[in-house]
């Protein structure tokens, strides 16, 4: 026993193997360790998404945390007295004071609020565009049911947070969305001011609002989301990436790059480079100028009230349903509210997130499935998708009326009646359309990849002979038969100064063998 | 002990030739020669972000050459994954998540029967936990709601303007009979709570002079409108925005969030866009002092609609 324990001790691999043995002993790493090292990640760029999802989310805290250092989240009114002149002297809250010092006198402050920002727009839009590739390719079926289900809720969250962030800075653009939350919250039937008064610590606009989103926003959605991306990248590690249909690749196994050194090296740059564009987006594109907007004031608006991009769709949905308030039973229904502010966009949420399930009805398919569909082999559920993205760019859209109005020329009656057909008509047209282009493109061999050329010679007898032409370079890719992950590479500078190849299972240590 | 007298380990080695193991680069000296250039770039660009950030440099010259350093070090980082290391392709075996048949049973079988079993043996002492454990989820989840804020009550139906109160504008000047000029607008506030939370979110009332004659924009509001004076609720009864823009020509006032119209010649009747309802009118009199007051308050709730919200008449 303790002639064992002197082994371990006495390390092969140098230092570092004395440390990894070390751990070991007392965390029982080694096993474990080395199947993590070797997970394969399948080579595609759609699995690149969720990624910058995850980069964008690990900035998000580190600007945020760098925010709340210096903003000061209090609606206390105190005469303004700092380095931005146009608004000395005046009285505006301390929440509207701190983040202006914090844009104009904290060194680095102005470019780590827009990083914060942009990081916000590229995290979101990540998640939209990651949850796509899920979706599209059948990622989600079974066994995977349950982290779609975490990573939708994640997009949830992910808005509401936004939202949230977006008010903190207590500007006259932010404050309009909150009292449409006010509003929408107030619309529940039966329980909504109740539920109102609870979420915003009164009528509104009291001072609470700021705090309690304050603390919502810096500690309690960030925390969810934390244990919930935790739980979705472990998720992800037990029960292996998919991948696409290739060589080699079957229901059983995964073909990619390994983790380790390659798929680290890869990932790290990555993250850089996640963090590099939106430095620079936050360098060079303005974002959210609350300087220019002014403070909050209940009874003023901005005219340029334009919402962040991911709650545009719900504002189009409120701008274009129906006046339809209902008195009834000596109660109000506000539905002109409820039914665009609550129920559409939870409707779409279920339908978004039952999908697993409602397909799984509808095919009665309860298999494994660990390769990936192509779109265009599931037409259905490839419209569908489609269908829904329809839906919400249409909404989107409609949030633009005035501005559409203002740039065609055209009333805003016309603009109103066309947005109401259209967010209807277009996401049928776009279902049907989406359904067709996915049959024919099943129907036609090899589409979407490039056809190689065909030479024709003419033989002295003057006869015509065609064949097709050598693959250009990078043309053909030659898919090898995957194979393990070694432990060594041969080192080649070896190989060729001892010019004789070693056994592979001779030695216990890289030394031994250069020895 | 050394290390030769442990049993060998089966390592697997590839060849250095097997294309497994061959970086994607054609060129790989060229290769490793510009991703050196370009992470040196990014040092480079780095350093010029010291020198910004020291001098306090403009906030886009900063994100410039911190955002170029960054990028560029990470272009060369995953270059050198991509281009240089071996890409395989590699395979690794997956596992059912399923375990085998007799772990099923077993794990089943304490679950169902050694927990279920014991449980249902009391199924009075059960009951009672369970009891126990709702009881204190709703005693724990009440009063902590309860807490966050006070119950609506009748606070959404009502306003702070009373009989006689004095219309101010946002210094508080009152507002006297000929302080507006014809086709002028002011908001208003009832006098004292023009800096208030309240004053300017719930009060906040929109004055326009549309005339010089009383105005009366619907039967029964014959005296509402002295002198030329309406006043309107300011708070949208679409989604509560103030309604801030007020179209002199077409005599409209137009709610900037979503574009509804009301018409103020004619009771705020809303003519276009998501609002259900009029602005409701406050009720105006010519105080014996020259000053706007208002008769009243309003006859119904102002802004958005809400389940017990207090209709008029
Ligand atoms: C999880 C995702 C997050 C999202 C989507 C998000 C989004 C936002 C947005 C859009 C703003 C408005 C920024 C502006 O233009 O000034 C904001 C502000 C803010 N955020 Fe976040 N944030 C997130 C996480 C965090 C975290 C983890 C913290 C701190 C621990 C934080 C702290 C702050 C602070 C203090 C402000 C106010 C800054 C100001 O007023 O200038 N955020 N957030
Ligand atoms: S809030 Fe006025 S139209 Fe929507």
């Amino acid at each position: 026993m303790a002639e064992k324990t002197k082994q371990q001790a006495k390390s092969s691999f140098g230092p570092v193997g004395k440390a990894l043995d070390e751990l070991d002993d007392r965390l029982g790493i080694a096993k474990g360790g080395r199947s993590l090292l070797d997970k394969i990640f399948p080579d595609h760029w759609s699995f690149m998404l969720g990624e910058v999802a995850l980069y964008s989310f690990v900035i998000l805290i580190g600007t945020g945390i760098f925010l709340t250092l210096f903003y000061v989240p209090s609606s206390t009114v105190v005469v303004y007295h700092g380095s931005y002149l146009p608004l000395v002297g005046q009285k505006v809250s301390q929440a509207y004071a701190t983040s202006i010092d914090l844009t104009f006198s904290v060194r680095c402050g102005l470019l780590m609020r827009q990083m914060h920002h942009w990081a916000c727009d590229i995290f979101l839009a990540a998640m939209v565009v990651h949850m796509a590739r899920v979706f599209f390719t059948g990622a989600f079926r079974k066994p995977r049911e349950l982290n779609y289900v975490l990573g939708s809720t994640l997009l949830i969250l992910g808005i509401v947070e936004g939202f949230l962030g977006y008010s903190l800075p207590d500007d006259l653009v932010s404050g309009t969305g909150i009292r449409i939350a006010f509003s929408i919250i107030e619309s529940i039937p039966v329980i909504g001011s109740y539920i109102a008064f609870f979420v915003f610590g009164g009528n509104y606009p009291g001072p609470q609002i700021i705090p309690r989103f304050f603390i919502i926003h810096v500690l309690l959605i960030p925390l969810i989301m934390l244990g919930m991306v935790t739980a979705h990248l472990f998720l992800l590690v037990h029960q292996k990436h998919t991948q696409f249909p290739g060589k080699g690749r079957t229901e059983t196994n995964v073909v990619g790059t390994a983790m380790f050194p390659v798929f680290a090296a890869k990932a790290t740059g990555f993250l850089f480079m996640v963090g590099g564009v939106i430095t620079l987006l936050a360098g060079f594109a303005q974002i959210n100028p609350i300087w220019q907007f002014g403070p909050y004031d209940a009874s003023k608006i901005s005219y340029a009230v334009q919402p962040d991009w991911y709650m545009g769709w719900l504002d189009g949905a409120l701008r274009i349903w129906p006046a339809w308030e209902w008195t009834g039973f000596g109660y109000t229904w506000p539905l002109e509210i409820f039914i665009p502010g609550v129920v559409v966009p939870g409707l779409i949420f279920a339908v978004v997130q039952g999908w697993p399930v409602l397909e799984r009805r509808y095919t009665k398919d309860n298999e494994i499935h660990n390769l990936l569909d192509l779109p265009r082999n599931r037409p259905k559920r490839t419209a569908a998708g489609a269908a829904v993205f329809a839906l919400v760019t249409m909404m989107f859209i409609a949030s633009s009326t005035d501005v559409i109005a203002n740039y065609f020329h055209i009333t805003l009656e016309a603009v109103l009646w066309s947005m109401r057909i259209l967010v209807v008509v277009v996401p049928i047209i776009t279902f049907f359309l989406t359904h067709k282009i996915c049959q024919e493109l099943q129907a036609s061999q090899g589409a979407g990849k490039r056809k190689r050329a065909n030479v024709v010679t003419r033989t002295p007898d003057g006869e015509y002979l065609s064949a097709p032409a050598e693959p250009r370079p990078g043309d053909e890719h030659v898919d090898l038969e995957p194979e393990p992950v070694p432990d060594f590479l041969e080192d080649p500078v070896v190989v060729r100064e001892r010019k004789e190849l070693l056994s592979p299972v001779s030695f216990t240590g890289v030394r031994n063998v250069v020895r | 002990m050394s290390s030769e007298e442990r049993t060998p380990v089966a390592f697997s080695v590839a060849k250095a030739d097997d294309p497994h193991m061959q970086p994607k680069a054609q060129n790989p000296k060229l290769a490793e020669t510009l991703i050196g250039l370009v992470m040196l770039a990014g040092i480079g660009s780095l350093i010029g972000f010291a020198v910004a950030y020291g001098m306090n440099a403009q906030s886009w010259i900063m994100g410039g050459t911190l955002g170029a350093g960054v990028l560029f070090l990470g272009f060369g980082i995953t270059a050198w994954g991509k281009y240089l290391m071996p890409q395989g392709p590699f395979v690794e075996e997956r596992h059912t998540m399923r375990g085998n048949d007799d772990e099923r049973e077993r794990f089943k079988a304490a679950v169902v029967q050694r927990g279920g079993g014991i449980l249902g043996r009391r199924k009075l002492l059960a009951m009672i936990a369970g009891a126990g454990m709702s009881a204190f989820a709703v005693v724990l989840v009440i009063p902590v709601f309860r807490s966050f804020g006070p119950l609506p009550g009748n606070t959404l139906n009502q306003t702070s303007w009373k009989q006689g109160t004095i219309l101010v504008d946002s210094t508080g000047r009152p507002i006297r009979v000929n302080d507006i000029a014809v086709g002028g607008v002011v908001t208003v506030y009832p006098k004292g709570l023009e800096n208030t939370d309240n004053g300017q979110a719930v009060d906040q009332t929109i004055l326009i002079r549309v005339g010089t004659e009383a105005v009366v924009t619907q039967q029964g509001r014959e005296s509402w409108g002295p002198n030329g004076y309406v006043a309107y609720s300011k708070l949208c009864t679409h989604l509560g925005c103030p309604v801030g823009l007020y179209e002199q020509q077409l005599e409209l006032l137009v709610c900037p969030c979503h574009q509804s119209m009301f018409t103020v010649t004619n009771g705020a009747e809303p003519i276009f866009g998501p609002a259900p309802r009029p602005l409701p009118q406050l009720p105006l009199f010519v105080g014996s002092d020259g000053l706007l007051r208002a008769q009243g308050g309003y006859d119904q709730a102002v802004g958005p609609g809400f389940w017990n919200r207090e209709t008029s008449g």
